[in-house]
């Protein structure tokens, strides 16, 4: 009997602090879920680029969703630099193909993906980008080659519209 | 704090404090045995309670101007800097303050650990110290974030990025920090909130720090325990009350010296140029009392193990007490202790110079060496150390080498020095 009782007790305890757990998880989940991505900035997932003007040899910087986007145009020498690379020299073996879907247009995030900084341009021992905040080195097809960022540049989602549009995200 | 019978003199006093013994906390406090040997360096516990409360005035006084908007922030701080009465020096006192801050709590950390404050049974004491501590970068680092320069905007960037370094979540966890897919208005906005909340919890636990501190009493130089009250301490008023007030005002001469003459001279000018997020500064730099941590981080090639050396570096101070085996608190008894103190600030002073260096050829090996020496001396020298020193002979009291002779030449040698 006294044993029937303490059974009784104790799953009344056990559906207490259920019920709780659930109610506290309802209210804070709102808490925190309120610091993600709101809806305002949700919708500003895609952006439309003229790159018309670009020439050969240049790269161009575009916003998108905050965050800087690299389009360069490369010139034939890259694009052969960038496809003759051996798969077992890379941190992050990635093909060229697989990155440039038309070889001419490399498009990708202009975040370095150690800490976030802007790689800068043209620079670093392999003749593509360099991060001035930790020093990696990235060659002509946005790979990492040296330093601490642990992977290549993203190459965000993208299409061309037309011939001389590219639309982002 | 327990053994006390005070009864008010007055009877209103009495009334009020049967009801709330708040006169037998502020006798408790102006009556507090304090060892009679504590030296200068036990002045910046006072120190540093000034510096809270000047960050809390000051900060205060400009948030009633300052506007946390991605489009408007770095101009209103402009707006601070020209326009409000007095703005300029508010913000300059504001902006210095916390390197005096940190200034001042880096010397109280490292009088810590040459008198060996943190050992029993004072560890919960420096426990909440290190939270304190930690608190201090977490709203140093935010409201740096708050002017909305080049700076503060890619520091932001790259420290949030450190969180990017957990296997699986860290991409989620920094969107959800960021609010968006990059350092942007949300990320202002709450900074901003948790920079102004920061304060008044590091407030919370001081008074949590004090309370502890009050249980066992102050350590002191000599490292032993003394009996309170007894010749061996001081009434805190007003023998401590003045001194740490003096200690104050030479602290305050320095601190003007900066906030009047070389206001910017901490700064970096980098951030007196609007938050650009298409162009990284050629050269970011962390606030120098940041600069040893950030050659940790550096230091290291992989950039999940760079971010747990650096996090590490701090944490492991947090079991200090437990890694220094030595039951002898002062280095002023550990021959040995004593110097590997001394090598260990120069390897903190070292790190922090080449933490403003660019991480390439010298520098990054001289941070590898000074990483290696870090850990080193934490988790190999001080364990082994307890074990291993021959300590010199402690006195009984303070008194006793002073008014009875020592039966310890090396206490009376140093006599001089302990004076100080």
């Amino acid at each position: 009997m006294a044993e029937k009782k303490t059974k009784r007790r104790d799953f009344l305890f056990t559906a207490t602090y259920a019920v709780g757990a659930v109610g506290v998880g309802a209210v804070v989940w709102p808490m925190i879920d309120q610091m993600n991505p709101d809806a305002s900035v949700k919708a500003l997932a895609s952006t439309e680029v003229d790159v018309s003007t670009v020439n050969p040899g240049n790269t161009i910087t575009v916003l998108w969703r905050g965050k800087p986007v690299f389009i360069r145009r490369r010139t034939q020498e890259e694009i052969v630099e960038a496809k003759s690379v051996k798969m077992d020299e890379l941190k992050h073996p990635e093909k060229d193909e697989d990155r440039a879907k038309n070889p001419e247009w490399l498009v990708m995030l202009g975040v370095c993906t150690h800490l976030g900084c802007v790689p800068l341009d043209q620079k670093g021992d392999y003749n593509g980008w360099f991060c001035p905040c930790h020093g990696s080195h990235y060659d002509i097809s946005g790979r990492i080659r040296k330093g601490p960022a642990p992977t290549n540049m993203e190459v965000p989602k993208y299409e061309f519209v037309n011939a001389n549009t590219i639309k982002i995200g | 704090m327990s053994d006390h019978n005070y009864t008010p003199s007055s009877k209103v006093g009495k009334w009020f404090n049967d009801r709330l013994p708040l006169l037998t906390l502020a006798n408790h406090l102006t009556d507090y045995p304090t060892p009679k040997n504590l030296n200068y360096w036990w002045t910046f516990g006072g120190i540093l309670t000034f510096c809270l409360i000047t960050q809390i005035v000051t900060g205060l006084t400009l948030a009633m101007h300052y506007i946390a908007h991605a489009d408007m922030a770095f101009e209103s701080v402009e707006h601070i800097m020209r326009d409000v009465n007095y703005g300029w020096l508010i913000r300059y006192i504001h902006a210095n303050g916390a390197s005096m801050f940190f200034l001042a709590v880096y010397i109280h950390i490292f009088r810590s650990l040459f008198y060996g404050s943190y050992k029993s049974p004072r560890e919960i004491i420096w426990i909440i110290g290190i939270i304190i501590y930690l608190l201090m970068m977490a709203a140093a680092f935010m409201g740096y974030v708050l002017p909305w320069g080049q700076m503060s905007f890619w520091g932001a960037t790259v420290i949030t990025n450190l969180f990017s370094a957990i296997p699986l979540v860290g991409e989620g966890i920094v969107t959800w920090l960021w609010g968006g897919y990059s350092v942007d208005n949300p990320t202002l906005t709450r900074f901003f909130t948790l920079h102004y909340l920061i304060p008044f919890l590091i407030l919370g636990l001081v008074v949590l720090h004090i309370w502890a501190l009050h249980v066992p009493g102050n350590n002191n130089p000599v490292g032993i325990d003394i009996k309170k009250p007894s010749k061996d301490t001081v009434p805190f008023h007003p023998y401590i009350v003045i001194k740490d007030g003096f200690a104050l005002l030479m602290f305050m001469i320095v601190f003007a010296f900066f906030v009047f003459y070389t206001p910017n001279i901490l700064g970096h000018a980098d951030n007196y140029i609007e938050a650009d997020p298409l162009v990284t500064p050629a050269h970011i730099v962390p606030e120098w009392y940041l600069l040893p941590f950030y050659a940790i981080l550096r230091s290291v090639p992989d950039k999940l193990l760079g971010v747990i050396a650096m996090l590490s570096a701090i944490l492991i101070l947090a079991v200090l007490p437990w890694l220094d085996t030595s039951k002898i608190r002062s280095a002023v008894f550990r021959p040995l202790y004593k110097q590997f103190y001394w090598i260990l600030v120069a390897d903190v002073l070292i790190l922090g110079y080449v933490g403003a260096m660019p991480a390439e050829g010298l520098y990054l090996l001289i941070a590898r060496v000074a990483t290696a020496y870090y850990f080193l001396h934490f988790l190999v020298i001080l364990p082994i150390l307890g074990f291993k020193e021959k300590t010199l002979p402690m006195p009984l009291s303070i008194t006793e080498p002073i008014l009875g002779g020592s039966p310890n030449l090396a206490v009376a040698k140093n006599k001089e020095s302990l004076d100080k």
